[in-house]
């Protein structure tokens, strides 16, 4: 159960290996969190990155996890349920980059993307919130991107799917608010990452833990949606409504 | 049923259950018997301030429609009381005729069940004890089904193990309590404002047994030579002789006099100054030694009751309690929260002392022979979780524990601590409820239901 301050004790983190989704983990109060699910594509990593959470009073399970084999995330969910008993908080971070360059321009590996990004999560995320609706209360951390307000060229399969993600996670969030489970949308800029490494950082570029900060006081005061940093708000604002001409000529985009 | 978003007073951590009304026992009994996984558990008045009178997922049902008269005799000075029936209703059937309830807490409109499975206490602890001491019979409808009277004297092992139980033994349907017979519904209040926090303790210490109610307001805003300066007020129930006109002695009605519209600003009203300045005030307007002074009852005990929904002031994120109770010789431990607390600055509206008396042999009943300390604050105020957390390791470390009734915040780490007969009280609990039929949020995020150490806990699914 969350207490009052928002500080759950069983957490399931899909994509379990994700630097922004442990970054959240390691956010929460460490005397109110009791269990932690890291459930990804890579058990052996995700068993090394276990054994570094792991407390006296934490445990760290690890689970097999294919973001893209959607038929069988409800399966998936429902034995981690089983095993774990009430999840309060679950957090969607797994996706990919993927090669714009291959991308853009390869339709097979333009729909394998999305299928990770989009349908992979939207699947998880009813998943989740069906077991959440069951035990009455839960929350649903969606990892989403600034991609959300708008889809930036120089990755677009990448965008575009977060953008769905992030309308996706909005829409369900409010028809499964009567049920107790409360939807949060995430939209980090650029972060410093394992997935970004090697990149050129864009401007208002931040860190897995202050992405995790955010989510964390997001999560006490039940909020809809967190930007981090908060500054990308009124910046992708004002951006959304930028000429299409202009955009394309500006480093953001 | 309905399915329905349920909070406590606090209005923090909601959860959604089916809601269920009853009228009479038999419908009660089935629906305990159609009750899925997450079980089922009786909510009164939804007064806790957290999560013990919800069921996410489950069923929860409300009894305030089960219907019975109560029964007075005068003779014994005792009253038989459907479960549902709330301290305010019950006061306006016996004060006028001459009688009290034996326990009341801050706000009368809690149910006489909900009294019983918080085990309430009130101003009067240190003289009469806490609500389960004042039981002597009361009918409890089982996880099978099945009614069974029992009390103090009659299978006490699940007497006091529904008493502060807080609902996971079963459905209180009804109760005998002994009254406190009274001949005028005032009070007879002596006031006395106090510098600071070591002469409210001496001014308790000294005079408490003096009086049967008595309670410090604590101003923890004030800082430095005025830290801990309070307002102790104590009293008795007046003797008619007391009152200038005999003949309305009894009379009782008390009004609420306005409540706060559901649109009241969702940041909240009580911010820091705000509250400054009404405990500047509070504390002032109080005289700094009067006697006798004639009060009605909802004056004195139920001050907050004049305004209704009062719990919105603090704004759509809600707010917590945090009460806690340390042996007497730690008053050590009082000092240092007070001090803690004031050099947070967080806004406290409401900051309460008092010095408990002797325990009932309930395994989960909150008080203990000492210093309780309650106070609230918006949930949203900053560094909150970490004074709270400070808190916990001061009282915990001082043998102290915390109350169920008003907690939102602690873990099953902090009850095993705090209530070392704790396994005691599960022993009796699952002997009668093996299939975990009761249960509430309350009892799953302290793991209330759960044997053993904690670390084999861990594993456990449902």
């Amino acid at each position: 159960m969350q207490n009052a301050f928002g500080n759950p004790q069983q957490v399931l983190l899909l994509g379990g290996t994700s630097d922004i989704g442990l970054a959240i983990v390691r956010a929460f109060d460490p005397s109110s969190l009791r269990r932690v699910v890291l459930a990804c594509r890579d058990a052996a990593k995700g068993e090394l990155l276990a054994q570094e959470l792991r407390t006296d009073t934490l445990a760290v399970d690890v689970v097999e996890f294919h973001a893209e084999a959607v038929e069988g995330h409800q399966a998936a969910i429902d034995a981690i349920a089983a095993a774990t008993g009430e999840i309060d908080v679950a957090i969607v971070a797994f996706a990919q980059l993927g090669d714009s360059t291959v991308t853009t321009t390869d339709a097979a590996a333009a729909a394998a993307l999305a299928g990770i990004n989009f349908a992979g999560a939207v699947a998880a995320t009813i998943a989740v919130g069906n077991r959440m609706r069951a035990q009455g209360h839960g929350s649903i951390v969606v990892v989403s991107s600034v991609a959300g307000e708008r889809v930036r060229m120089a990755n677009p399969v990448y965008g575009g799917s977060k953008a769905g993600l992030d309308g996706f996670a909005q829409g369900y969030g409010d028809a499964i608010a009567a049920d107790g489970v409360h939807v949060m949308v995430v939209r980090p800029g650029f972060v410093h990452s394992q997935m970004t490494a090697g990149m050129d950082p864009a401007p208002f570029a931040t860190t897995p833990n202050k992405v995790a900060k955010i989510v964390v006081a997001g999560l006490r005061s039940r909020r809809r949606m967190v930007w981090a940093p908060k500054v990308l708000r009124p910046v992708f604002s004002a951006l959304r409504h930028v000429p299409g001409p202009l955009w394309r000529r500006l480093p953001l985009s | 049923m309905t399915r329905e978003s349920l909070t406590g007073w606090g209005r923090t951590q909601p959860s959604v259950a089916d809601v269920l009304e009853v009228t009479d026992s038999t419908d009660t009994a089935a629906a305990v018997a159609g009750a899925g996984p997450r079980g089922v558990l009786a909510r009164g008045l939804g007064r806790s301030y957290g999560d013990a009178a919800q069921n996410g997922g489950g069923l929860v049902v409300r009894l305030q429609g089960l219907a019975g008269d109560v029964v007075i005799d005068a003779l014994r000075a005792e009253a038989t009381v459907p479960a549902g029936l709330s301290i305010d209703h019950l006061l306006r059937v016996i004060v006028p005729r001459g009688f009290f309830v034996p326990v009341t807490p801050g706000t009368r409109f809690v149910t006489i069940g909900g009294a019983i499975a918080s085990d309430i206490h009130g101003k009067n602890h240190h003289a009469d004890g806490s609500f389960g001491n004042h039981v002597t019979a009361l009918d409890l409808l089982l996880a099978d089904g099945s009614v069974l009277a029992i009390g103090p004297h009659n299978n006490p092992e699940l007497f006091w193990t529904t008493v502060g139980g807080m609902g996971l033994t079963g459905v209180v349907l009804s109760a005998t309590i002994r009254l406190i017979p009274i001949e005028s519904s005032r009070m007879s209040v002596d006031t006395d404002r106090l510098p600071d926090l070591e002469s409210l303790l001496a001014a308790m210490t000294d005079g408490d047994d003096n009086y049967r109610y008595s309670v410090g307001w604590v101003d923890l805003l004030a800082k430095g030579k005025h830290l801990g300066r309070s307002v102790l007020t104590r009293g008795d129930h007046a003797p008619a002789a007391q009152l200038a006109q005999r003949e309305d002695a009894l009379a009782y009605g008390p009004r609420q006099l306005v409540t706060v519209p559901s649109f009241a600003p969702p940041s909240g009203v009580l911010s820091h100054p705000a509250v400054a300045v009404f405990n500047e005030l509070w504390y002032r307007k109080a005289p700094k030694h009067r006697v006798q002074e004639l009060q009605s009852i909802a004056t004195f005990f139920h001050p907050l009751d004049g305004v209704g929904a009062w719990n919105r002031l603090y704004g759509a994120r809600g707010m917590v309690q945090y009460q806690f109770v340390v042996p007497m010789n730690r008053d050590d431990v009082l000092r240092r929260a007070v001090e803690l607390l004031s050099a947070a600055r967080v806004a406290c509206f409401l900051a309460i002392i008092k010095r408990f008396g002797p325990g009932n042999p309930a395994p989960l009943s909150f008080p203990i022979p000492g210093w309780t300390l309650t106070l609230d604050a918006s949930s949203a105020a900053s560094g909150l979780p970490e004074l709270f957390s400070a808190l916990d390791t001061l009282v915990l470390d001082a043998g102290g524990r915390h109350y169920f009734a008003k907690d939102a915040h602690i873990g099953p780490e902090a009850v095993r601590r705090g209530y070392p007969r704790l396994a005691e009280w599960q022993t009796t609990r699952n002997a009668i409820d093996p299939q975990r039929k009761w249960q509430s949020d309350l009892a799953r995020r302290l793991a209330l239901l759960s044997e053993g150490p904690l670390d084999g806990l861990l594993g456990e699914g449902d």
